[in-house]
């Protein structure tokens, strides 16, 4: 017992020797190589946060969108032998009485052949601007409040309730915003907003005018939206069953809950009823997938360049300040009170690079980002990145630096002591 | 006090041997104020380096206070550096980011001195070596003769049983080396073992005794005085 009272005596008077040497070592030492030194610490937490986040965030910005301006936070689709939401009005109304209900839309698909120069046609030597496409039948005003979607327009306006002789047309369906030389991949090469098409569904042809061209970066580019009974009246619909169902809840309303509880409900019975990660895409959940794995891997290397560079930095530090730790040993400071000053260095300057670094991104990057989203094919992307993971992040950069700082202060002090005070 | 046998230490340098300290025997009884002189190279600092424990011999044996040093650990030899000498370098060896008094506690803490324990006694070997109102001054701050007094402050601050000094005038001007010395003096009648390297031939002879070295062997081992 004496001998561990004894060694837990020491190693306090270790712990109180390192912070003694280590405070003053920090507080006096220059004052451009402590900044740089925390620098480096913040770019590598950066580093590690930031590039995984980016990577990250450009997939969850593509999943963002569609919960946001498609799926919502739980969809309702026709189940599997069906082309429609059985009994939607009253689905519609169940759907209304769910906890934390926040808005929805209902949203009608068909399929239909969109023509541009129909007028010309008439001459048997003109090649016809043709394309299939879907067509979105939407509830204008529902869709407002549903989400932004009306301010995802690159030209022209967005439809109103009363216009039914207009449509939007996807940015993806117009060769001058989406030029595309692939003989099976086609779209339209001379619309433009005011321009006439020629839209046929089921049999069924009627001419619109291009309201406005929508850039959305979900299923809206791809599709010709137009109000809700447009593509019922061209699909010979008669009732009101819709193709989707997307609702909204509201913040800190479990959507699996929700989606539990239209089951019990009955309304499986009608419908498929799904939360948002299982609605969207399969191609896009694979990308987040894959995006994972790899925003994983990004922070491993970054994790290991950033050890590799706190050894490099306090490794130097410790190799210049070697008379420094020989004069310590020489007077009788023992390895484990000079190993703790350079751990404690070592720790301050992670802590203070990683404060630093989380406050940057959560203050500046992030809502800088959130704010101008970068410009991707398929998404706007976002940084991601939450306080439970930058401080996770901040931890293990913090647990490295200890590794990284222990090492080459034990490397020095390991160090022949007369060697080290006469410099030879 | 000190008991040291058959010691040598020999740095080898390719094919070639160096014999730095040759078969050197001599016994320091407590409370004397030796005085180890010769020439450069004759192997008096080499010879202190092994008695202050920051290097180890070839062969031989060095006994502190009854302690066989050879069977001490690393950690041992450090402990023992700690509690029971103290070292005084030529080019004084204080810590530069560590101003007088700090440089003079941090022995004091490692002996688990609390803080204020630790600075009343620093402060009272500064005071001690007319160095008290210059304790906050960093390193940089003060002259080579401030440094040095910073330097024995330190060493002595602990009580140690044993106060080693390498040519700690050898920097300084003859009015300044007079006052390092004097201090050693008043250590000395205070009962303080001291051993001193030094090649001034005058300041020797303010020793008790004086052991000459020539090509790492003793070549004359003189009292000149009873302690």
């Amino acid at each position: 017992m004496p001998k561990k009272n004894n060694f837990i005596n020491q190693f306090m008077v270790d712990i109180r020797v390192g912070r003694f040497l280590a405070t003053r070592d920090l507080r006096r030492s220059n004052i451009w190589t402590t900044s740089l030194i925390v620098f480096v610490m913040m770019l590598t937490f950066l580093n590690l946060v930031v590039v995984g986040g980016i990577l990250v965030g450009l997939i969850q910005g593509a999943i963002d969108a569609h919960v946001k301006y498609g799926t919502g936070d739980l969809q309702i689709s026709p189940l599997a032998d069906r082309s429609a939401i059985q009994h939607t009005p009253q689905i519609i109304d169940i759907v209304k009485q769910l906890p934390g209900y926040k808005n929805h839309v209902v949203r009608y698909f068909g399929g239909a052949q969109i023509e541009s120069n129909y007028r010309a046609t008439i001459d048997p030597r003109t090649t016809r601007d043709m394309v299939s496409a879907t067509l979105m039948g939407i509830n204008p005003d529902q869709e407002r409040i549903f989400s932004d979607i009306n301010t995802k327009m690159m030209e022209g306006k967005f439809l109103d309730n009363s216009d039914v002789d207009s449509v939007i047309v996807g940015k993806n369906l117009l060769a001058k915003y989406t030029p595309i030389n692939d003989p099976s991949f086609k779209n339209l090469k001379n619309v433009d907003v005011g321009s006439k098409i020629l839209i046929t569904s089921n049999g069924v042809s009627k001419e619109y005018v291009v309201k406005g061209v929508m850039r959305s970066k979900v299923d809206f580019d791809m599709a010709v939206t137009m109000v809700d009974s447009e593509v019922r009246r061209l699909q010979n619909q008669t009732d009101f069953n819709a193709s989707r169902i997307s609702v909204h809840l509201k913040p800190g309303f479990d959507s699996a809950r929700a989606v539990q509880q239209l089951l019990d409900m009955g309304v499986g019975e009608w419908a498929r009823v799904q939360v948002s990660m299982d609605a969207i895409p399969k191609t896009v959940k694979d990308m987040k997938d894959t995006f994972d794995v790899l925003g994983m891997l990004l922070s491993v290397i970054g994790l290991a360049v950033s050890s590799i560079t706190i050894f490099i930095v306090i490794f130097v530090n410790a190799i210049t300040r070697r008379r420094y730790i020989g004069i310590l040993k020489g007077i009788g400071i023992t390895h484990r009170a000079i190993e703790i000053s350079y751990v404690a260095q070592a720790i301050f300057y992670a802590i203070l690079g990683s404060g630093i670094g989380i406050a940057t991104v959560f203050l500046f990057i992030k809502p800088f980002i959130a704010a101008h989203p970068i410009d991707f094919p398929f998404s706007d992307g976002i940084l991601v990145a939450d306080a439970t993971g930058a401080l996770l992040r901040a931890g293990v950069l913090i647990a490295s630096t200890i590794v990284a700082g222990f090492i080459p202060a034990r490397i020095i002090i390991k160090q022949n002591t007369l060697s080290a005070i006469l410099g030879r | 006090m000190i008991k040291v046998e058959n010691l040598s230490k020999i740095f080898r340098t390719g094919e070639l041997d160096i014999k730095a300290v040759n078969n050197v025997s001599f016994e320091v009884p407590e409370g004397q104020f030796l005085m180890v002189t010769g020439k450069s190279g004759s192997g008096k600092s080499t010879l202190l380096y092994q008695l202050g424990l920051l290097d180890t011999p070839t062969s031989g044996h060095i006994h502190i206070d009854g302690v066989d040093t050879d069977e001490l650990t690393e950690i041992e030899r450090t402990r023992m550096r700690l509690s029971a000498l103290g070292y005084i370098f030529q080019d004084y060896a204080i810590l530069p980011t560590l101003t007088a008094l700090e440089n003079v506690m941090v022995p004091l803490l490692m002996l688990g001195e609390h803080k204020e324990e630790a600075e009343r006694k620093a402060l009272r070997a500064l005071k001690r070596l007319d160095m008290g109102d210059r304790m906050h001054n960093l390193p940089a701050q003060l002259s080579g003769g401030q440094q040095q007094r910073v330097s024995i402050a330190r060493a002595i601050a602990h009580g140690p049983k044993i106060l080693f000094a390498d040519e700690p005038t050898a920097n300084l001007d003859t009015e300044t080396s007079m006052n390092v010395l004097q201090a050693f003096l008043d250590l000395n009648n205070e009962g303080q073992t001291i051993v001193m390297v030094t090649h001034e031939v005058d300041y020797s002879r303010m020793g008790h005794r004086i052991i000459t070295l020539a090509d790492g062997k003793i070549v004359s081992d003189k009292i000149q005085h009873p302690n």
